[in-house]
């Protein structure tokens, strides 16, 4: 079938301002819109900018926003745009470098600063640390997180403040909070109890609904900010 | 701008990450990476890694290590699967103090499931070796291992593409680098450099691999002057989502999960009555091509049936998530009610650059190249001989990646700062002048497509002469072709069309070199499959294939199998 695209092109070397390009290519339903990008590129226009790896969901190269939504190109097929022109647009949040392309830093600089290594407060033992099942169940969810940045990509808080780490940054918090073998939990939860990390968050849901691995990104930050009032004492969202 | 650094890693996998960590503290290091470095390809790696803790039943390091060498039927060079055997526990024991988060028994320790061609008792039956999380072992491991990186404050420099390796009077002199970001070049100067730049899937067709796999770090030793070892040995994992090539993980029949042909038999038991579904790769790839040759492909088609329907949701949920994930969006299935329609697609290449036991890489005398090492898939030690095992590969980075750490740091000291030749970027510059040039000239695109296609139809699980010297021939015309490749983009700024034209004379090489040593070897042996030569013939063969590039072709030798403990024997499982 034949698959109407519009794609949001800038190269800031030589654009002055960013605009839409069609293209039509023919594709079969169960094609990734990923197969459609490369369809583009090379065979139509070698100048389109767009970032892939893996396409199958698993590096988290391509996230961005697929008629409004974000998502992985790599994941979304176009047996499910039938009918529609297809908007493809970067990840809002995020700086854009070229056409699709964004700049990863200041995301990943705030996933980094939630220290998301193990702080053990034991010497390791000969063997392996002891966690029983249960314990590691904490973590299934979250240890899913690709770093794709579709969740702060989607996320309407960023909108009102700027400087809040975003979901991604707090899942990875989540991930070393939430680790029985970690030895920092209460000074993890003090970082946590700030208005740019979990009390930012106000509850839209949308970092869960586009979450590409299925993360329950909103009710992991939920169980932090419980898990602050109950050692710390009742706070509720800062204003 | 000309860059220095004691010792520069190229790719930011887990052999790459794992080195890195060895090497900061006492080096000035630089980790490089084509992608981020969490978008390196060990983070597809589903199963597990291989180690014989004997958490889940008794087990040993021998054991470990009479698989790996059977599994690689025998052309494995034993001493360095003592070495990996014996140093798996403490490996994985690392990596859980580091972090990575395991899936664990009842009682706490780490779990541990079957995979394919592990066992008991040199061969009595099934063993479970491999440690796990979930379905997604690589990139647990990887996230862990990035950020152990992060915290120590190596610098990384991503989405920066390797484009030559200058090696001079033997020693490595350092890297030519494109920046993708803003399209310029660099040279690193640097007094070591580490390849972990991962395999080439993407010569074929159909492949586990990512778009990155395009083989770089193998390709630009060759052109180097360094040979290429055990070429011809390419795994097709049995279990690719048909027609995509997406890896299903062999966790899924280590966990209980049975092939089944268009009657419905479970026909591994016909191929490998004693451990059946969890035979090594290469075995099984092969037996899903005779079903369909045989008319048993389902519907008479070229693809077979994974049935996991029997394992339950709960087990599906907690160890096969992310794979139900992939069926579920891809194929629109339901594992735990429906058929998995799967054919082999390329995977793992057990060939590449020769290293020793430390990762220093050896030139075409064996000789060690001062500077230069390797790890990782885009090495061969070899010991994954002509077949490599599930839950070997994770463990051959951590192990091997820290060893060549380890001796980069050890030798270090003695190796000079090398003679940096004037203007090292400048051939790269040329040609990269030369391609934006022909704005209209060949499309990559199309040539790779070519080139897929050639190695797929003659050059895959079976293999034959005449096939052979037709894809050498065809490939011949292609590389004729190459030379007039063009640029569409004339940007600077994240030019992939630019990156890509280059990446494909990487394939052509690469491809080149698979099929020329698989014409070499008149025999059948591991993954190499021909049908002209069916018998594995120790007599002649049992050796490691060379491949060293000259200046009109390339020459192709030999050398000889290191032999220890186990005598080659027939290979049944």
């Amino acid at each position: 079938m034949e698959m109407h695209f519009k794609i949001f092109r800038f190269d800031p070397e030589t654009d002055r301002e960013p605009y839409y390009r069609d293209y039509v290519v023919a594709a079969e339903p169960q094609e990734r819109i990923l197969d459609c990008l490369n369809r583009i590129k090379w065979e139509q226009d070698g100048t389109l900018g767009y970032r892939m790896s893996c396409a199958h969901g698993v590096c988290g190269s391509d996230g961005m926003r697929i008629n409004g939504v974000c998502g992985l190109a790599c994941q979304r097929l176009v047996k499910d745009f039938q009918g529609s022109e297809i908007l493809l647009e970067p990840l809002p949040h995020f700086r854009i470098l070229k056409d699709l392309v964004v700049d990863m830093e200041e995301f990943l600089e705030r996933v980094k600063a939630m220290q998301p290594y193990l702080l053990a407060s034991t010497p390791p033992p000969e063997r392996e640390r002891l966690q029983g099942p249960e314990e590691r169940r904490k973590v299934e969810d979250v240890i899913r997180c690709i770093l794709c940045g579709s969740c702060t990509g989607a996320c309407p808080a960023m909108d009102e403040n700027p400087e809040y780490v975003g979901p991604a940054a707090l899942v990875w918090a989540y991930r070393y909070l939430f680790d029985s073998r970690d030895g920092q939990y209460t000074e993890r939860l003090r970082a946590l109890d700030d208005h740019n990390a979990v009390w930012s968050c106000k509850n839209y849901f949308e970092c869960t609904r586009v979450c590409p691995k299925g993360i329950p990104v909103t009710r992991s930050i939920n169980l932090m900010k419980r898990e602050i009032n109950k050692v710390f004492g009742e706070k509720g969202p800062a204003s | 701008m000309v860059f220095k650094h004691d010792v520069v890693i190229v790719g930011a996998g887990l052999a790459g990450l794992r080195a890195a960590l060895e090497v900061a503290g006492s080096a000035d290091v630089a980790l490089l990476s084509k992608v981020y470095p969490t978008r390196s390809h060990s983070g597809a790696a589903q199963g597990g890694i291989a180690a014989a803790l004997g958490n889940e039943e008794p087990d040993s390091w021998e054991w470990h290590m009479f698989d790996t060498v059977k599994g690689g039927d025998y052309l494995t060079d034993q001493h360095v699967a003592e070495i990996l055997a014996q140093d798996a526990v403490r490996a994985v024991y690392e990596l859980e103090h580091m972090g990575v988060p395991f899936n664990r028994t009842e009682d706490g320790r780490i779990a541990q499931r079957a995979f394919g061609g592990h066992t008991r008792d040199f061969g009595a039956a099934p063993v479970k070796r491999g440690c796990y999380a979930a379905d997604r072992s690589g990139r647990v491991m990887m996230d862990t291992l990035y950020f152990e990186v992060v915290k120590k404050g190596i610098r990384i420099y991503p989405e920066f593409h390797m484009l030559d390796l200058v090696v001079r009077d033997g020693q490595v002199a350092g890297v030519t680098v494109y920046e993708l970001a803003t399209g310029e070049l660099h040279f690193i100067q640097a007094r070591a450099v580490l390849l972990a730049t991962g395999g080439f899937g993407k010569v074929f067709k159909t492949t586990s691999n990512a778009f990155a796999n395009t083989g770089d770090g193998v390709y630009l030793a060759y052109r180097a002057g360094i040979p290429l070892e055990d070429m011809e040995f390419v795994q097709f994992h049995p279990t690719g989502i048909y027609g995509l090539g997406v890896l299903i993980s062999e966790a899924a029949r280590g966990e209980g999960g049975v092939l089944r042909n268009d009657l419905g038999d479970r026909f591994m038991e016909r191929y490998a009555p004693t451990i059946k579904d969890l035979g090594p790769r290469d075995m099984i790839s092969r037996a899903i091509y005779m079903e369909i040759r045989e008319g048993r492909g389902i519907g008479g088609k070229d693809y077979v049936h994974l049935d996991l329907t029997h394992l339950g949701e709960k087990r599906l949920a907690e160890r096969l998530s992310d794979i139900s994930s992939f069926v579920r969006i891809y194929l629109g299935l339901d594992t735990a009610k429906d058929l998995v329609p799967v054919q082999p697609t390329c995977h793992y290449m057990m060939g590449g650059i020769p290293v020793n036991v430390d990762g220093q890489v050896l030139d075409a005398s064996h000789e060690v190249v001062t500077g230069l090492y390797a790890a990782g898939e885009c090495s061969c030690l070899s010991l994954h001989g002509a077949n490599r095992l599930g839950c070997n590969s994770l463990l051959d980075l951590v192990v091997f990646g820290r060893r060549a750490g380890l001796k980069m740091r050890g030798e270090l000291a003695g190796i000079p700062w090398p003679v940096v030749p004037e203007d090292p970027e400048r051939a790269v510059r040329d040609r990269i002048a030369e391609m934006k040039g022909r704005r209209n000239g060949e499309r990559a695109a199309r040539l790779r497509r070519e080139l897929q296609e050639i190695m797929t139809t003659h050059c895959s699980v079976f293999r034959h002469e005449e096939n052979l010297v037709r894809a050498l021939s065809d490939i011949a015309a292609l590389k004729d072709a190459y030379a007039r490749v063009g640029v569409e983009d004339q940007g600077s700024r994240f030019n992939t069309d630019l990156l890509e034209a280059v990446e494909l004379e990487h394939l052509l090489g690469l491809g080149e070199a698979i099929v020329a040593s698989a014409l070499a070897r008149k025999e059948s042996r591991g993954a190499h499959s021909r049908e002209d030569f069916p018998e594995r013939d120790d007599e002649n063969w049992l050796k490691h294939t060379l491949i060293h590039k000259q200046d009109q072709g390339f020459r192709i030798f030999d050398k000889p199998v290191t032999i220890t403990r186990f005598q080659p024997k027939p290979r049944a499982y």
